[in-house]
């Protein structure tokens, strides 16, 4: 009689011997009931993970409405100079969903980027592109100065010192009756060149913008 | 099998046998009594036999030389055991609402809950005891030599458990939910941000969406009090066993001791 660990033996239970066997049979009913017990198993298990996993990550693939938030009258924002203006990052919780953003009136003499042309007024973050503590802006310095590790941009948000891998992030500016409202943010490179926003910390000169790409969750 | 030894208590604890004539073979009432704590122990272990694992956790060889070192690990444990239980107290108080009620919450419990302080005080204080410890425990077990063959998996298990000690350090600064707990939390995500690839994603998943709110602090507080403390609870119980089943090593510095007939031959 040939063992079952022969490696020679038949894969028909017939010609192994096996009591009860069938013509053509060549998965055993021990073996056939233990992997339906498995997968009886696996489907009860699944039947609750899954969801639960999908349920913990959806948040990833959900996006952000788009809105428009007003800030105030053109007349409020000189073109050399920044206003702090708050505007609300996440509806629903008050305070913390808070943020600040500063804004001044564009100036052709300054903006010379090519890149952003509609935009009437500047609206730049202060959320330092390090890792994301609030910056301040220092108008005798024209500097805008990270408490947390040191960055510092200037007047366009650009990085001059400090750990930041990009310029400041802005948001899409219009005018709507004499009201500037802010819309979404974006990130710029080091050219100023836009781009979907990213989280700070992330660079986005190179191959930076392949490595942390823009996520369906803040995609613009 | 062969008969485990009885435990080794002190001769002048244990209890003296009745004398005959205060007894007379009767069973008085205050018998019984003296003996309840020991009828019930019986009770359990003709029903469990626990007592054979009990003497086999509790009652093992140390190697000669075992000295103060060798208790960072009891002390890692319990300082997770005062985490445990004054957090279970502290979430009979805490609301992880982000519009204002979770810092409510930590200031009704810090300046109007009877002993609130001090059990908040031990909570958050008892973090960073119970991160230093876990860092002397693991620098012992280095410098020891104790994570060599067979005990490689243990040290696994202990790296895998200091992973969750910063998960859970992580985790619970965000909870006062005050300027410090959401700066802090900010730049923490950020820092997992920076892996290329995932690492936007992670961010994503950890704040659950694009911003820090309320999803954000309840997910936190789900993974702080419920996910998070389990993975802990049965990893340490692995890490016993490990321990209970190699036992523990001899100091680096002890020498092993020879055989007698080797060292009359030397001599």
């Amino acid at each position: 009689m040939a063992s079952k660990h022969d490696k020679h033996a038949s894969k028909y239970t017939l010609d192994r011997n096996i009591p009860g066997a069938y013509e053509g049979e060549t998965v055993t009913r021990r073996r056939f009931m233990t992997g339906s017990a498995h997968a009886a198993g696996a489907v009860a298990a699944m039947s609750f993970t899954l969801p639960a996993l999908g349920f913990a990550i959806g948040p990833i693939f959900k996006s952000k409405p788009h809105v428009w938030e007003t800030v105030g009258p053109t007349e409020m924002f000189p073109d050399n100079n920044y206003i702090p203006t708050v505007i609300t990052l996440t509806p629903g919780i008050g305070e913390a969903g808070k943020g600040l953003v500063y804004v001044r009136q564009k100036n052709p003499a300054i903006d010379t980027d090519p890149y952003d042309k509609n935009t009437p007024y500047i609206a730049i973050t202060s959320r330092c592109a390090h890792l994301g503590c609030p910056v301040r802006w220092v108008p005798a310095a024209e500097r805008f100065i990270c408490p947390c590790h040191g960055g510092v941009y200037d007047l366009l948000g650009r990085r001059v010192a400090g750990p930041p891998p990009r310029p400041l992030d802005r948001f899409y500016t219009r005018v709507v009756d004499g009201m500037v409202q802010i819309g979404s943010r974006f990130s710029v490179n080091s050219e100023l060149r836009r781009f979907s926003p990213r989280d700070p910390g992330e660079p986005i000169d190179g191959l930076g913008q392949y490595a942390y790409p823009s996520r369906p969750s803040i995609r613009r | 099998m062969p008969k485990l030894p009885a435990p080794p208590i002190p001769a002048p604890l244990k209890a003296p046998p009745p004398r005959p004539q205060e007894s007379n073979g009767a069973v008085r009432p205050v018998d019984h009594a003296a003996n309840a704590g020991t009828a019930v122990v019986d009770w359990v272990d003709e029903r469990t036999s626990l007592s054979g694992a009990a003497r086999w956790l509790m009652f093992r060889k140390v190697p000669k030389g075992t000295n103060w070192f060798y208790t960072l690990g009891s002390a890692t444990m319990f300082a997770f055991l005062n985490q445990a239980v004054t957090g279970v107290f502290l979430a009979m108080y805490y609301r992880p609402d982000a519009s204002g009620g979770a810092y409510e919450s930590i200031r009704y419990v810090t300046n109007e809950v009877f002993l609130g302080q001090f059990v908040r005080g031990m909570h958050k204080w008892g973090s960073t005891v119970m991160v230093v410890l876990v860092f002397l425990h693991m620098g012992r077990t280095f410098f020891f030599g104790a994570y060599k063959y067979p005990r490689e998996l243990n040290w696994v298990i202990g790296v895998v458990l200091l992973i969750l000690t910063m998960v859970m350090s992580f985790t619970g600064y965000l909870l006062p939910f005050d300027q410090r707990a959401f700066w802090a939390t900010q730049v923490g995500v950020n820092i997992n941000g920076t892996g290329p690839l995932i690492g936007p994603y992670l961010s994503d998943f950890l704040r659950g969406g694009s911003e820090i709110g309320a999803t954000t602090l309840s997910r936190f507080y789900a993974i702080h009090m419920l996910l998070v403390p389990g993975l802990i609870a049965a990893l340490i119980g692995a890490h016993l066993y490990l321990v209970a089943k190699l036992g523990t090593t001899a100091p680096p510095w002890s020498k092993a001791e020879k055989d007698p007939e080797l060292r009359e031959s030397e001599a």
